[in-house]
This record gives structure tokens, C-alpha cells and sequence, in this order.
């Protein structure tokens, strides 16, 4: 039991020690400690920069997502007004892994938010302990006798040191959220490359190897669900009479669906 | 005492509270132990606003050496699994 107290703080610190910049001459170091300290300080805001592109570069796949979204749920609903319902279930396999993919980005877009602040709201602390120290050495310099004066630096660049440190310990938590991040901007690259939301009207021959890609992407029930839902509220089938369809008694048209092979249409009616 | 909540502030704790502290942090690192994810964030956000309630905020000009640092609020369960128990301890 005994062997558990402090264990949290004790290894806190260590990973802060750890960071920690020692000087090694004290007496040459006030200026030295100062420049270095700056110097750090311009690391944060690099830090703080790479965070804000990543996070710009989630936001834009965020829009673009959501033009596929609104484009390819069109694309299903004419599709079903057409009657072609293979399209449509393609439109909407690829509406599924777009959504999936969007709600991933939101999260981790919202995460990189907070990251950002909190990289901000430390940097101005640094900043500020920095600008203390810089005072504080004159007045060292000044007023100490050389032995004291050393306690003293020593004392003042090992507090601003661990506030530096404790900033290069949130940047290293930032890195590695970002580290995933871009991964996932990466992945959803590759599926808009792979043409996963692609306009469905521009399918070709070739689209096998997106199709195979999609079937194992999109969860399959989703998708029969919302093509039901579609067609129960665009009127199923391919009736030729444009007449207006009462809203809820369409699908029970005479004419089967004829798009498909055998597709489960009939549970969209009533 | 002073003691930081990494990632936010340094706050000016009274070393009589230094037996409360111990005990909090204990039970949120036995939590991590038994694997017990929701004693863990009620323990650990219960031991960073002990600090925050009994503590006086340092400010940001004021240069101080902690004696005790304390993780960042937003340390997550698996963090913590990595970091005090076990392999963990052993420094990366």
C-alpha cells in the first residue's frame, strides 16, 4: 500500500525533471537561460501552428464530407424516383461512409480545439514567467553577491524551467493527438481518392474494386433501412403516371419494381 | 506547499493539507490499479479540485519551483494505466 503514495506526482515530476534544462554554470547562464528561454517560447508557437493547420485541414475534408452528403442523398432520391434502385443503394452506401467519416472528424476536430487552447493559455503563462525572469535577473545581477546571486539564478531558471517543461509535456500530448488525427485525415483521404463519395452518376466499368471496397465499409442494414424509408416517401417503383402519388399510399402501385434482382421491396409498403 | 496541475496553474497549497492530498492521489492511482475506469475520473477530478478549492492560484509572474506536479485534467484512464502502474514506472 505504502509503495502506491505519490506515485502519481512522483511520476509527473520525474517526466518534468526529465525536460528540465539545466544549467551547468550559473554564473554565465542568467543571459544564457534567457535566450534559450526565448527560444522555447518560439517552439510553443510552432507547436501551437501545427496544431491549428491540422485542425484547418480536418475542417476542410469536414466540408467536403458534407457536400457528399447532401449530393449523394440527392443522388439516392432521384435515383428512387427513377426507379433505379441499385444506384440508389450505391448512393447510399457511399452516404454511410461519408456520415461515418464525418462524425469521426467532428470529434477530433472539437479535441483539437481544446488542444489549441490550452497550448495558448500556457504559452502566455511561459510568456509571462519569461518576462519576470528577465527582470529578475538585472535586480540579480545587480544587487547579489556572486555566491548568492547563483542560488538565486538557479532557483528563478529552475521555476521558469519547469513551466517550460510542463508546456513541452502538453505540446508532446498535442503532437500525439495530432499524430492520430492525421492519420484519420489521411484515411479519409484515400477513400475520397478511391472515389468512395464520387458522384455515383460517374460510375463506369470499373467500379468493382469501389464496390467491394463499399460493402465491406458500410454497414448494409443502414442502408436497406434508409432505401425503404426512401421509397416509402418518394413512391416506390418505377409507375410511369407522374400523377401526383398521395403521400403514403404510392408504393402500392400494380407494377413491381424492375430495377434490381429481386431486391426486398415490398417491406417499404404498407 | 506548491503544487501544479500540469497544463494549468501552480497553486500555493497549506502544508496541512499535505495528508489530504497523499490520500486522494492514492485512491485515484488504486483505481488504476483494480482497473476500476469510473472510480478513477470521480478520484482524479475530486484530487485536482481539492487542489483548486484549497489552493491559491500563483500568478502566471511569480517564479516557483512545485513540489508536487500533478497530471493535466484531461489525463485519460488508458494514460494513466500506462504511466502509473506496472511497466509504466519504468520512465520512456
Amino acid at each position: 500500500m505504502a509503495g502506491l503514495t505519490g506515485r502519481m506526482s512522483t511520476v509527473v515530476k520525474a517526466k518534468v525533471s526529465k525536460l528540465l534544462d539545466r544549467a551547468e554554470d550559473p554564473a554565465e547562464t542568467l543571459d544564457y537561460s534567457y535566450q534559450k528561454q526565448v527560444e522555447n517560447l518560439q517552439n510553443v508557437k510552432k507547436g501551437i501552428a501545427d496544431v491549428v493547420t491540422a485542425k484547418k485541414r480536418l475542417q476542410m475534408q469536414e466540408t467536403s464530407l458534407q457536400q457528399s452528403v447532401v449530393k449523394l442523398d440527392t443522388q439516392a432520391r432521384q435515383a428512387v424516383s427513377a426507379g433505379n434502385e441499385e444506384l440508389a443503394r450505391t448512393a447510399l452506401e457511399r452516404k454511410n461512409v461519408a456520415q461515418t467519416e464525418l462524425q469521426g472528424l467532428d470529434t477530433q476536430v472539437t479535441e483539437l480545439e481544446e488542444q489549441q487552447q490550452k497550448l495558448t493559455d500556457s504559452e502566455q503563462k511561459l510568456r509571462a514567467k519569461i518576462e519576470s525572469f528577465r527582470t529578475k535577473k538585472e535586480v540579480i545581477k545587480a544587487q547579489y553577491s556572486a555566491a548568492e546571486a547563483q542560488v538565486r539564478i538557479s532557483e528563478a531558471a529552475t521555476g521558469v524551467g519547469e513551466q517550460m517543461a510542463d508546456v513541452g509535456l502538453a505540446m508532446q500530448r498535442a503532437v500525439d493527438k495530432t499524430e492520430n488525427m492525421k492519420a484519420r485525415a489521411d484515411a479519409v483521404s484515400e477513400l475520397e481518392a478511391a472515389g468512395t463519395f464520387d458522384d455515383v452518376t460517374a460510375l463506369g466499368s470499373g467500379e468493382d474494386d469501389i464496390d467491394r471496397q463499399l460493402k465491406e465499409l458500410s454497414s448494409k442494414p443502414a442502408v436497406d433501412d434508409e432505401l425503404a424509408k426512401l421509397k416509402g416517401e418518394i413512391g416506390a417503383g418505377d409507375a410511369p403516371a407522374p400523377v401526383a402519388i398521395p403521400a403514403e399510399a404510392g408504393s402500392a402501385s400494380e407494377a413491381p419494381p424492375a430495377g434490381g434482382d429481386g431486391a426486398p421491396a415490398k417491406d417499404a409498403a404498407s | 506547499m506548491i503544487v501544479r496541475i500540469s497544463g494549468e496553474d501552480q497553486y500555493q497549497l497549506p502544508d496541512e493539507q499535505a495528508d489530504r492530498l497523499d490520500a486522494l492521489e492514492r485512491a485515484a492511482v488504486e483505481h488504476v490499479e483494480s482497473g476500476h475506469e469510473d472510480g478513477f475520473a470521480e478520484d482524479f477530478r475530486a484530487l485536482l479540485e481539492f487542489v483548486r478549492e484549497h489552493g491559491t492560484a500563483i500568478g502566471d509572474a511569480e517564479i516557483e519551483t512545485s513540489d508536487v506536479i500533478l497530471p493535466p485534467s484531461d489525463l485519460t484512464f488508458e494514460e494513466a494505466g500506462r504511466e502509473f502502474t506496472g511497466e509504466g514506472l519504468i520512465p520512456d
